[in-house]
C-alpha cells in the first residue's frame, strides 16, 4: 500500500519548510468562503491540513492505483482509430479516478468547482503523478488550460467552459505548436478569421498537440491578416467538434500514454480569449510559464522513481559476493542521485513559491484597487517578485528536466544489462524523461529566457543579504565557497559582457546559467543544512561539486573554446 | 429514490502481521494490528453509492465497534455517506455474530426508512459471513448473499447477479432487503477531496467527550450542539439509545466460545516420486482424494 506522497520524506520535508501563510491569507480573503463551502478552510492550520490531506488521497491514487497500471499504459499507448483517439485503458481508468477524487481543478476557484490551493501544492500533487505515470502528467497538467479561461476569459467564458474541467468532463489541449511554428511562435500561421457577424473562426494545421482530440482546445492563431510576428496573434478557445480533426498521432519514444496529435482546424467556430494581439506576448507567456513548472514536476517525478528503482535494484543485485549498493562505485552513484535529485527539489519549490507569491501580489493589488487603497508598494514588490519568478522557472525546468535525463541514465547503468530490457522500469522512465528537456521550451530556450535576469543579477540583493550572514563552523566553510563562485560568476559575466559579442554571449549564456544556480540552489541548501543535520550531507556535496563545476564553466568561457565557432563548416565537414 | 444503510467494519489488517496478535485466550490482540476498513464493506458502501447515484436516496453507515471505529465511519463519509452511525457501547463488547446481528438489527430498526441494507459478505478477522444473513434474519427481510452484480431495480424489486459454486444465478427480490456483496463485485471510489476536508473533524459523542475530558474550558452540550450544527456529528447509539435486551448483547449473549487456537505452521515434508504412467497418475489422484485436496 505505498502512499506517494507520505512515503517521500524529502516532500514532506519541503512543504513543513515553505512559509505559505501570507500567500494562503491573500487566497483565501479571510477565510470567508467557509461559510458557503463546507470544504473550505478556516484558518491557515485548517488550509494546510487540507492540502495534506489532499495530497494524501493523490499520493494513495497514485501509489495504488496509477503506479500499478504504468507498465501497461506504456505498452498499449494511445491509439488513433476512424478519426479518434483512444486512450489506453489504464489511462481512462486513472483519469477517471482523479476526477472522482476533485483532483482536476486544484488551483480553480471554488465558484467554479474547484479547491482554490495554492500553485505549490498542485506542483506537489503534480511531482506525485508523474511519480506513478510520466504520460498522465500531461493529461493531469493540462488543468492548466482552465486557470488561463480563469484568469483571462470573459465570466460567460468562465462559466460555459470552467465548471466541465473541474468535474474532469472536459480535458484541455493547448495548440501553440505548427509544422514551421516550435521554438519560434512568432512564425505562427493558423489563419483566425471573423464573419460578417463579427463570430470567429479557425482554419489551419497544428502539430504535436498533447491531447490534440481534447473536448477544449485554446489555440494560438494569426487574427491580424498580414502580420508576421507575435503581435498578429491572439487566443482563442474553440470545442473539439467535428471542424477539427486529428489527422494522426505520433509514434512516440516515451509518455505512450499521452497522445501527440495534429490537427486540422476546418473553420472552427472559436471564441477570442482576453484582448486581440496579446495571444503570445501576454496569454501564451503565462501558459507556457505555469507548464514549464508542470513539466519541471514531471521531471522530478519520474527522477524520483528512477532513484527508487536503482536504490532497490542494488540492494538487491548481489555481484563478487555482496549486494552492489555496497560496492564504493555503484554508492557513490546511488548519492549523486539523491544530492542531485534533493538539490532540485528545493530549487524546485522554491521557485513555485515565487510563482505563488507573485500570483497572491496580483490578486491583492486586484482587491486593493477595488477597496480604492494605495497600490504602490504592491505594484512595486509584484515587479521584483515577478522577475524572481520569471528567472527561476526556465532555471528550475532547465536544471530539472536535465537532471532526469542524468538520473535514469544513471539509474539504468546501475541496472546494468537488465536495466536495457523491457521488463524492469527503469527503460520507461529514461525514455519518458528525454522529452522533459524538449516540450515546453528546450533547455536552450530555457537558457535564452533565464539568460537576461542573469546578466541583471536580479538575485543581487538576495545574495548580498546571505553573504553578510554568519554560517557557524562547517557551514562557514561551504558559505566561503558560495562566495566564491559568486566571485567567479562575476568575474565570467563581465568578461562575456566585455567582449560585446553576442554569438560569444548566446553560448557563454549555459555556463552563466548555471553559475548563477550553483549560488543560488547552493544558500537554499545551506539554509535546508542548518536546520536538518542529513541535509548536511546534501548541502556539502552539492556546494563543493558546484565550487568545481564553477571553475569550469569559467575556464570554458575564458578560455575561448567557443571562437571556434567561426570555424563550423571546416570543423564539422 | 432508494436509502441504503450499509454494515461497516473496522477490522485488523491481517495483511500485515507481525509478532504474536493471538491472545492466550483464543482472541486477537487489536492492538497489536493496525486497524482498517474492511474491505468487502467499502464495496458494499460502494453498492449503495451507484444506487444512489442512479436513482436518488439517501446512504446510511452503520457501524458497531470500540469508540475509534469511528474512523471507518469517516471514510464513508469521505466515499460519500450521508450520515453514519457508531454503535458503540462497553455493554456490546466481545460480541460474536449472534449478539452483533441482535444489536445491529435493533439500530436499523432505531433509524428505519431503508430499502436495502448492504454488507460485505464477511469481515477478514472472524470469516464468518454469518452476521449479514443473521441480520436479516432478525429484520425479518429477505437476503441475497453472495452478490456481484446489481442488474436492475424496478417497481419495488431488485434483480441481482450472485455467485454460485461454478458460476452464477440472477434473482429477484422484493425490497427491502439486505445484500452482501462478494470482494471484486466494484472498485470502491476514491476518498473525494472536498469530502475530506468537509468531514475530517467529524466527531462521534465519544470523541466529543474525549475533547472535552483534555480540556476544562470546554463543555459537552456546547461542543455536541456546536458538531451538530455544523453537521459533523457521527450519531452515537449506546444502550441507552437502543431498545435491547442486555442478556443478548455483547459477550453475555454470546454463545460462540474459542476452544482452543492452534498456531499451523505449513512447511514442505516428504517428496513423493510419481512415475509418469496411468497408474502412478491414478495413485496420486486417489491419494488427493484421500487428503480431501482434489
Amino acid at each position: 500500500m505505498p502512499n506517494f506522497f507520505s512515503d517521500n520524506s524529502d516532500i514532506l520535508f519541503q512543504l513543513n519548510r515553505l512559509d505559505l501563510k501570507e500567500i494562503v491569507n491573500v487566497l483565501e480573503d479571510n477565510y470567508n468562503e467557509s461559510k458557503n463551502y463546507n470544504y473550505a478552510p478556516v484558518n491557515f492550520d485548517d488550509a494546510m491540513e487540507n492540502y495534506r490531506k489532499t495530497l494524501e488521497i493523490i499520493g494513495d491514487i497514485a501509489g495504488n492505483y496509477i503506479a500499478p497500471r504504468a507498465t501497461d499504459v506504456d505498452h498499449e499507448g494511445a491509439h488513433h482509430i476512424d478519426g479518434k483517439v483512444q486512450y489506453a485503458k489504464g489511462t481512462k481508468e486513472n483519469l477517471d479516478r482523479l476526477a472522482k477524487a476533485d483532483m482536476m481543478g486544484l488551483v480553480i476557484p471554488r465558484k467554479y468547482g474547484g479547491l482554490n490551493f495554492p500553485f505549490t501544492i498542485y506542483l506537489v500533487a503534480t511531482e506525485i503523478v508523474s511519480r506513478a505515470d510520466a504520460s498522465l502528467m500531461n493529461l493531469f497538467g493540462l488543468q492548466d488550460i482552465a486557470d488561463i479561461l480563469y484568469k483571462f476569459g470573459t465570466e460567460d467564458q468562465k462559466e460555459e467552459f470552467i465548471p466541465k474541467f473541474t468535474t474532469g468532463e472536459y480535458l484541455g489541449a493547448m495548440a501553440l505548436t505548427e509544422p514551421d511554428a516550435g521554438s519560434d511562435l512568432q512564425a505562427v500561421k493558423l489563419q483566425a478569421y471573423q464573419n460578417d457577424e463579427g463570430k470567429w473562426f479557425l482554419r489551419g494545421v497544428k502539430r504535436f498537440i498533447t491531447n490534440g482530440n481534447a473536448e477544449v482546445l485554446l489555440v494560438l492563431a494569426r487574427s491580424e491578416s498580414g502580420t508576421k510576428d507575435g503581435r498578429g496573434l491572439s487566443m482563442f478557445a474553440c470545442y473539439g467538434d467535428k471542424t477539427v480533426k486529428v489527422r494522426r498521432i505520433e509514434n512516440k519514444l516515451g509518455i505512450h500514454g499521452s497522445p501527440t496529435c495534429e490537427l486540422q482546424f476546418n473553420d472552427t467556430p472559436a471564441q477570442l480569449i482576453g484582448s486581440r494581439k496579446f495571444g503570445l506576448i501576454k496569454y501564451v507567456f503565462e501558459l507556457m510559464f505555469r507548464a514549464r513548472m508542470g513539466v519541471s514536476a514531471q521531471a522530478l517525478g519520474i527522477s524520483q522513481m528512477a532513484f527508487e528503482e536503482a536504490l532497490s535494484y542494488a540492494k538487491d543485485r548481489v555481484q563478487f559476493g555482496k549486494s552492489i549498493y555496497s560496492i564504493p562505485a555503484v554508492s557513490n552513484i546511488l548519492i549523486d542521485m539523491k544530492v542531485t535529485l534533493e538539490s532540485n527539489r528545493t530549487l524546485f519549490y522554491n521557485t513555485g513559491w515565487w510563482v505563488d507569491k507573485k500570483d497572491s501580489l496580483e490578486l491583492l493589488i486586484e482587491r486593493y484597487k477595488k477597496e480604492g487603497k494605495s497600490t504602490t508598494d504592491l505594484v512595486n514588490e509584484l515587479k521584483y517578485t515577478t522577475k524572481i519568478a520569471n528567472l527561476l522557472t526556465p532555471i528550475s525546468k532547465f536544471i530539472t528536466t536535465e537532471s532526469a535525463n542524468k538520473i535514469t541514465y544513471d539509474s539504468l547503468q546501475i541496472h546494468g544489462g537488465t536495466g536495457y530490457m523491457k521488463e524492469f522500469r527503469v527503460e520507461r522512465l529514461a525514455r519518458d524523461a528525454r522529452i522533459t528537456n524538449i516540450y515546453e521550451g528546450t533547455s536552450q530556450m530555457q537558457i535564452v529566457s533565464a539568460i537576461s535576469g542573469v546578466i541583471h543579477d536580479v538575485l543581487k540583493e538576495y545574495f548580498d543579504k546571505k553573504e553578510v550572514k554568519e554560517y557557524s563552523g562547517s557551514f562557514a566553510v561551504l558559505a566561503n565557497h558560495l562566495k566564491e563562485i559568486r566571485i567567479i560568476f562575476n568575474d565570467s559575466l563581465k568578461y562575456v559582457m566585455d567582449k560585446k559579442d553576442t554569438n560569444f554571449q548566446d553560448v557563454s549564456a549555459k555556463e552563466l546559467v548555471e553559475l548563477y544556480t550553483f549560488i543560488y540552489t547552493g544558500y537554499l541548501l545551506l539554509d535546508e543544512a542548518e536546520s536538518n543535520s542529513r541535509k548536511r550531507f546534501i548541502a556539502n556535496r552539492y556546494i563543493i561539486n558546484s565550487l568545481a563545476n564553477a571553475r569550469k564553466n569559467a575556464e570554458t568561457i575564458k578560455n575561448e573554446t567557443y571562437s571556434d565557432l567561426l570555424h563550423l563548416d571546416e570543423i564539422v565537414k | 429514490m432508494y436509502n441504503s444503510i450499509v454494515l461497516v467494519k473496522q477490522v485488523p489488517d491481517t495483511a500485515n502481521i507481525s509478532g504474536k496478535v493471538m491472545k492466550d485466550d483464543g482472541t486477537v490482540n487489536r492492538a497489536k494490528l493496525p486497524a482498517i476498513f474492511n474491505h468487502e464493506d467499502k464495496i458494499a458502501l460502494e453498492f449503495a453509492l451507484q444506487v444512489k447515484d442512479k436513482f436518488g436516496g439517501k446512504v446510511t453507515a452503520v457501524t458497531m465497534g470500540p469508540p475509534r471505529a469511528a474512523d471507518v465511519l469517516r471514510e464513508c463519509l469521505y466515499m460519500g455517506a450521508d450520515e453514519a452511525y457508531c454503535v458503540t457501547d462497553r455493554k456490546f463488547a466481545g460480541a460474536d455474530t449472534l449478539a452483533t446481528s441482535y444489536v445491529l438489527s435493533e439500530a436499523i430498526k432505531k433509524i428505519g426508512n431503508y430499502d436495502f441494507v448492504f454488507a460485505g459478505r464477511q469481515a477478514i478477522d472472524g470469516d464468518t459471513a454469518q452476521v449479514g444473513p443473521q441480520t436479516a434474519e432478525k429484520l425479518n427481510i429477505p437476503q441475497i448473499t453472495y452478490a456481484e452484480e446489481i442488474l436492475d431495480i424496478k417497481d419495488g424489486k431488485i434483480k441481482i447477479r450472485r455467485k454460485i459454486d461454478g458460476g452464477f444465478e440472477i434473482v429477484e427480490c422484493r425490497l427491502p432487503v439486505l445484500i452482501t456483496v462478494l470482494k471484486g463485485a466494484a472498485e470502491p471510489r476514491p476518498f473525494s477531496a472536498k469530502r475530506v476536508m468537509a468531514f475530517k473533524n467529524a466527531k462521534s459523542l465519544m470523541e466529543i467527550e474525549k475533547l472535552v475530558e483534555g480540556n476544562s474550558l470546554l463543555y459537552a452540550d456546547d461542543l455536541l450542539q456546536e458538531y451538530k450544527s455544523r453537521k459533523l456529528f457521527i450519531e452515537t447509539l449506546t444502550t441507552d439509545d437502543l431498545d435491547v435486551d442486555l442478556e443478548r448483547c455483547g459477550i453475555k449473549g454470546s454463545p460462540t466460545k474459542v476452544h482452543k487456537v492452534e498456531s499451523v505452521v505449513l512447511a514442505g515434508g516428504n517428496h513423493i516420486k510419481i512415475e509418469p504412467t496411468r497408474d502412478g497418475i491414478s495413485g496420486l489422484i486417489d491419494s488427493l482424494m484421500e487428503d480431501r485436496i482434489f
